[in-house]
């Protein structure tokens, strides 16, 4: 059906793929890193790391209807979310969640990453089809898809831009950078990047063990945006070595959530340290990401 | 720039293959049968793909073992598919293709097996079960990549009925970006008891075929399929056949499981597939529908196609012939699209006996010969997840 010498397209470009990073635009929810104002001077060595609390993310956002109607995945994810896009901590009371959107409302298209889905759910469904009355719950199926979460986002904010989820396994969170590099490029002002895992119970835990719950979310945006920041450089590489954290129970951390590979680049952004870190992407291959301050325009 | 397809095969209960999918668009004949899936006791009809038990895996790919992976290998041996990645991975670097597969359940129902076989003392999973190369979300793009000998870039969007209908707008965003010189565009999904008795819980299944714009209808056929396309950014034009010209993306800000009632997501998502193809409402000559079946589907949809193009353009849904193929859905209809559109022929909607007037859309019973150009191809899921792909022949 295709001719033997058909003209092949043009190769792509090798254009520099670049974004912008706001500092206080970012989001974390994990063991002993409640939010990313606690988490920054832990991360920059200034407070020590306390290891494992219970989480409790509540999304704001979220009317509480909605939010009973949720699991521990789409919460985490969303309070996550929230962190970056508000660039506020979460409150010790809930605050009016109006108030807590930026000025003019929210229309920012979001990438979701995530490795597994919400395996708390998909035990409750196999448990329940290996009863004889298969009693599936109507609010479990449509709470199972992957993307669920990016659909309560979007009814969270009222925000009718669009959502991508996705999975790379091991690799979500540099898949997930990527993808957001690629609609910034494309043209988009400024894209959240959510990336979360949640360990699943058993019997599956032990087909797939996480270390933990985690989640992390960014605010990220075109290189040329006005004003102060963080510019970061993606480029695709083979056989460099992924960046460590030097203290071993982060370290245990980075390694044990696939979310959590995100870790090296938040404590740079932490640290305030200008310099490469390299995130593992698919097995052999590597993300770099250089930082360096954006010099804002005279 | 557009991207053209320099290669595509698709499989469903209609057949194997592009010949099989001409030829039943054709005869318009439904593929939808009473579901004899062991373990299902539900009175439904489905779209089965003949041949699974056959598609054996070779042994070097024994660990993706599921009914997923089989349908997804049938579909790459299909139509000399794999054959000629294999050419452009010679000529490019396997590292210069990526992968970009839809899916909404994967290879769930190695899971629903292993649970139906725990451990008596602990109730651990068997040992045979293998998560990561099955069910995890990621794996069938993991598979393809596995047994196409691709070492590039690989993702897999899952984002329900929506997934590889979105795999083609990230696939052009990764091209444009440089990541990549060709994409491998794919959705696969499979029948499961997952969504079987999901959608069954949430009252969505139609116990007949599923019969969109019907007056009677009563909910979707769920179906199983696999849709593969090599494609690369091209000038429009500057291929034989249909190329995407563009695609819109929203989210409908809602509801998790039932549409805007107005098609305002639907809308706003075929508005900017239109103007990312540098045309206007009144060029576009045929809507595939998303055409579930269900009664707040077709309602919903009927309402953004008359807001966003009126009730002069010939929409058609091939549900009734494939059913729903739910994360395989946006290419597996893209694809019938395309065949429609080189035969000139719009295809007929075989389950659709007396359509509802309240609906205004201009549908057709019968294949109608149509000289088509500028198409567009409609994909809604849960979480109100919207994409609209246009798809156009010739120079624009």
């Amino acid at each position: 059906m295709m001719a033997a010498a058909e003209p092949r397209p043009p190769p792509s470009p090798r254009i520099p793929v670049r974004l912008r990073l706001w500092p206080d635009r970012l989001g974390i929810v994990g063991p002993g890193l409640p939010s990313w104002a606690a988490a920054r001077p832990i991360l920059a060595g200034q407070s020590p790391y306390a290891g494992p609390a219970p989480l409790d993310p509540q999304p704001c956002l979220l009317p509480a209807r909605e939010r009973r109607r949720t699991t521990f995945t789409i919460r985490l994810a969303l309070a996550t979310a929230e962190q970056a896009l508000t660039g506020m901590a979460p409150p010790d009371e809930d605050g009016p969640a109006e108030t807590r959107l930026p000025p003019g409302g929210s229309e920012v298209p979001v990438v979701f990453a995530c490795s597994g889905g919400d395996t708390e759910i998909i035990h409750r469904i196999c448990t329940a089809l290996v009863d004889p009355a298969r009693p599936v719950s109507p609010g479990d199926f449509h709470n199972s898809v992957h993307n669920a979460p990016a659909g309560y986002w979007s009814i969270a904010t009222r925000d009718c831009s669009p959502t991508v989820s996705l999975s790379a396994f091991d690799a979500s969170f540099a898949a997930g950078l990527i993808e957001t590099a690629t609609q910034i490029l494309a043209g988009a002002e400024r894209v959240l990047l959510v990336a979360y895992d949640v360990p699943a119970p058993e019997p599956l835990w032990r087909c797939r063990p996480l270390a933990g719950a985690f989640a992390v979310a960014m605010l990220l945006g075109r290189a040329d945006a006005p004003g102060e920041g963080i510019t970061l450089t993606l480029e695709l590489c083979r056989g460099a070595t992924q960046t460590a954290l030097v203290p071993p129970d982060l370290e245990a951390l980075r390694i044990g959530n696939p979310a959590a590979r995100a870790l090296p680049l938040l404590e740079a952004v932490a640290r305030r340290r200008a310099g490469t870190v390299i995130l593992p992407h698919l097995p052999g291959r590597q993300l770099a990401v250089r930082l360096a301050r954006t010099e804002p325009l005279p | 720039m557009a991207l053209s397809f320099e290669a595509f095969t698709l499989v469903t209960c209609l057949g194997q293959g592009v010949a099989a999918h001409r030829a039943a668009l054709a005869d318009c004949r439904s593929g939808l049968r009473p579901c004899r899936l062991p373990e299902v006791e539900l009175d439904t009809m489905v779209g089965a793909v003949d041949g699974l038990a056959d598609a054996a895996l070779p042994d070097r790919l024994a660990r993706f073992e599921c009914r997923n992976h089989r349908l997804a290998w049938l579909g790459l041996q299909s139509d000399g598919f794999a054959r000629r990645v294999a050419e452009l991975r010679a000529a490019v670097g396997a590292e210069r293709i990526g992968v970009f597969i839809g899916s909404s359940t994967a290879g769930i129902d190695r899971t629903e097996l292993a649970y139906r076989h725990r451990r008596h003392t602990d109730g651990a999973l068997p040992d045979w079960f293998d998560y990561r190369h099955t069910h995890n979300a990621f794996s069938p793009a993991h598979f393809v990549a596995e047994a196409l000998g691709l070492d590039g870039l690989a993702v897999v969007i899952a984002t329900a009925c929506s997934s590889s209908a979105k795999a083609f707008a990230a696939a052009d965003r990764h091209l444009a970006a440089g990541l990549c010189d060709y994409a491998l565009v794919g959705g696969v999904d499979s029948l499961c008891l997952t969504t079987l008795y999901g959608f069954n819980a949430l009252e969505l299944v139609a116990s007949g075929p599923c019969r969109p714009w019907d007056r009677r209808r009563r909910g979707i056929s769920l179906a199983e399929g696999a849709g593969f396309a090599l494609v690369a950014r091209r000038p429009p034009g500057d291929a034989e056949g249909p190329m995407i010209l563009g695609y819109g993306e929203s989210s409908d800000a809602f509801h998790m499981s039932a549409p805007h009632p107005a098609g305002a997501g639907a809308a706003a998502a075929m508005r900017k597939a239109i103007a990312m193809a540098g045309l206007t409402p009144a060029d576009v000559d045929q809507v595939n529908l998303h055409g579930t079946g269900t009664t707040a589907n077709d309602l919903a949809e009927d309402r953004a196609i008359l807001d966003v193009l009126g009730d002069a353009v010939p929409c058609r849904s091939t549900k009734g012939a494939t059913g729903h193929t739910l994360g395989a859905a946006g290419i597996v209809e893209v694809l019938l699209m395309s065949l429609g559109m080189t035969a000139g022929l719009l295809p007929g909607m075989p389950t659709t006996l007396e359509p509802d007037p309240v609906l205004g859309a201009r549908i057709g019973r019968w294949p109608e010969p149509h000289v088509s150009r500028r198409a567009l191809s409609n994909s809604f899921g849960f979480g109100g997840s919207n994409c609209a792909l246009l798809l156009g022949t010739g120079a624009t």
